[in-house]
């Protein structure tokens, strides 16, 4: 379980986030929406231990991360941000054995090893694992950083694929936060993307917070909607409960209409 | 993109092997050459039981095999920081002497020319490295409070580089200053130091250079990989576990206690730092477990040639090995720049 409580984080005079409380349960995927600027990085950048709140606090599995130690959270939680720039020439494999880095003290160890091949495997990276990073485009970046990331939270359990471990073998919960995963990537990449976030969040030890722009993406994928305007939580639930042509108005500023799809489903069109 | 043109322990033995090829011309060659039965003989008449050292053999023994010692020393101490500093900055253009260490050091010899002339002070072999290093503490310490911000305490990258290179400014201006007001032997003192020498190379240097320079390199290594992670920026080298302004700290100071020991007893050598691991990135990548051995091996062997050729050049005369660092360095750096394989 992942909770947050009472944060309020100011830069200056400014609230960015006030007085937020949200939980997150394991097994699912959160997906955090709202405008430009109303938190959404912040928040992302709390929960994952790198900003410390002004008043209350963050709890991974009911222990406070304020005392935990940079390497400590490292071992169980991993962030995708927006775009990573490496600042000299660093092969593919290298950018995702950097995901290994908490997990081993001098050299990778061979499981180190092996899990880093798996991911190379899964991101179909083979033909990059010799490249300069630094020669690859934006969305090639992503999937690299997506593979770095997720080697960070894999479990080796003698099998290849696929990523879920019994929750029974490991004590603590798997955290990953994804902020804004989908900036660079073309449509096919930003489906197949949600694809394996989700097929990952379905580990029962794995609590995926992630940010996204585009609600029809969000309606789709997540279990949790988490609706934040000018840093607070105007709503949390479902899709159905959170997407509702009075919150969009009222937050987006546009005005939407709902196309039903096959029997379920609805897709969103905005004015 | 990174061509990785063998494997790094087969680059790693052919640096080893340049380096001892270098060392071994190093103390053949200079003002006198020594053959290598010379050379022998010399080494053997330290042990117990012989009969003492003629003249040539103590030139040898006493002069001519500490400054090649020092040499590999000194440069490995340049190569190492100048890794460190780039690495640390995230910055290819960043040389060791960046956050004032170089600068300091010098203005502190040159302020003890110039009142040792006054007062009547001698420089001997512990002075003036102790002025050196007063100089390059109180300079690079400037940099750090001045570049802390008010609000956290922490030093910010960026405010790290600005506030260095004013801080470069205005030591080098203060010694400008003093060469301008020093009366004539004290000047030439500042200039040729400035310009740096290996010319007082003693067994002693070699002694403490060595502490600072292996004991600096064998704890940077213990870093690399945070460096590594570092690569990728500040925040994401914190979700990877590093705490990322301990490792600042830990850096900084590595690099300033090896720069400021070294350049305590050779005055300021340009060059060697900024070059040094643009040569290997160029080699096998950045990869900083391979880069900090890499830039000691390199740095020594670098900097034991330009002795060399300082000693040589204007033999029985020598030029400060500064302006060899320099000459030979500029063009042959350029031209690897324009052949880079990799992107900035």
């Amino acid at each position: 379980m992942l909770e947050a409580s009472d944060i309020t984080f100011r830069v200056g005079n400014k609230a960015l986030l006030s007085e937020v409380s949200v939980s997150f349960a394991p097994g699912s995927l959160h997906l955090v929406i709202g405008p430009n600027g109303a938190g959404k990085s912040t928040l992302i950048k709390v929960l994952a231990g790198l900003l410390q709140p002004q008043t209350g606090g963050v709890e991974y599995e009911g222990a406070d991360i304020r005392g935990a130690s940079e390497s400590e959270l490292a071992k169980r939680r991993a962030v995708l941000s927006q775009a990573v720039e490496v600042a000299f020439p660093l092969s593919v494999r290298e950018v995702v054995m950097m995901g290994r880095y908490p997990h081993f003290g001098g050299r990778p160890g061979p499981v180190d090893e092996k899990i880093v091949d798996c991911l190379i495997e899964f991101f179909d990276l083979a033909e990059f694992i010799e490249r300069n990073y630094q020669t690859l485009s934006g969305g090639e970046r992503q999937r690299v950083n997506f593979a770095r990331v997720l080697a960070q939270l894999w479990r080796f359990d003698g099998s290849a694929l696929p990523v879920s471990v019994s929750a029974a073998t490991h004590s603590s919960c798997r955290y990953l936060f994804l902020d804004e995963p989908l900036t660079f990537l073309d449509i096919r990449h930003q489906i197949e993307f949600m694809k394996k976030v989700r097929d990952f969040t379905d580990a029962p030890d794995v609590i995926t917070v992630g940010v996204v722009h585009d609600l029809n993406l969000a309606a789709r994928f997540a279990d949790q909607i988490v609706l934040l305007h000018r840093g607070q939580v105007v709503a949390t639930g479902s899709a159905a409960e959170v997407l509702t042509p009075e919150h969009i108005r009222n937050v987006f500023g546009v005005e939407p209409t709902f196309i039903p799809v096959n029997e379920t489903g609805v897709h969103l069109i905005f004015d | 993109m990174t061509k990785q043109r063998g494997s790094q322990p087969a680059i790693l033995f052919a640096l080893t092997c340049a380096m001892l090829l270098v060392l071994a011309a190093s103390i053949r060659y200079g003002a006198i050459d020594f053959s290598i039965p010379d050379i022998s003989r010399a080494l053997i008449s330290l042990l117990p039981g012989q009969p003492d050292a003629t003249l040539e053999q103590r030139i040898f023994l006493e002069l001519r095999l500490p400054r090649a010692i020092l040499c590999l020393l000194v440069g490995a101490s340049l190569g190492v920081g100048g890794t460190l500093m780039q690495a640390l900055f995230r910055n290819p253009i960043v040389e060791p002497g960046l956050v004032g260490t170089s600068s300091g050091a010098a203005f502190g010899s040159a302020l003890f020319f110039v009142l040792g002339g006054l007062f009547n002070l001698g420089a001997n072999l512990w002075t003036l490295p102790l002025a050196a290093c007063i100089g390059s503490v109180i300079s690079t310490y400037l940099v750090f409070l001045l570049a802390r911000s008010r609000e956290d305490g922490r030093a910010s990258i960026v405010m790290l580089l600005l506030t260095g290179l004013a801080i470069n400014a205005l030591f080098m201006s203060a010694i400008g200053f003093l060469s301008y007001i020093a009366r004539d032997p004290q000047a030439r003192s500042i200039t040729f130091w400035s310009l740096g020498t290996l010319s007082g190379a003693s067994w002693s240097a070699v002694q403490i250079v060595a502490v600072s320079t292996i004991g600096g390199t064998t704890l940077a290594l213990r870093y690399a990989k945070q460096l590594n992670a570092l690569m990728i920026g500040e925040e994401e080298a914190t979700y990877l576990g590093v705490n990322v302004n301990r490792l600042k700290w830990i850096i900084l100071s590595i690099n300033v206690v090896i720069v400021a020991v070294a350049t305590a007893f050779t005055g300021v050598i340009s060059f060697v730092g900024l070059v040094v691991p643009h040569i290997l990135r160029m080699m096998h990548g950045a990869d900083n477990r391979f880069l900090i051995v890499g830039s000691a091996l390199t740095g020594a062997t670098l900097l034991s040639l330009a002795d060399l050729i300082a000693r040589l050049a204007l033999r029985p005369a020598e030029l400060p090995i500064g302006i060899v660092t320099s000459a030979v360095g500029v063009p042959v750096f350029l031209l690897l720049l324009r052949r880079r394989q990799y992107v900035f």
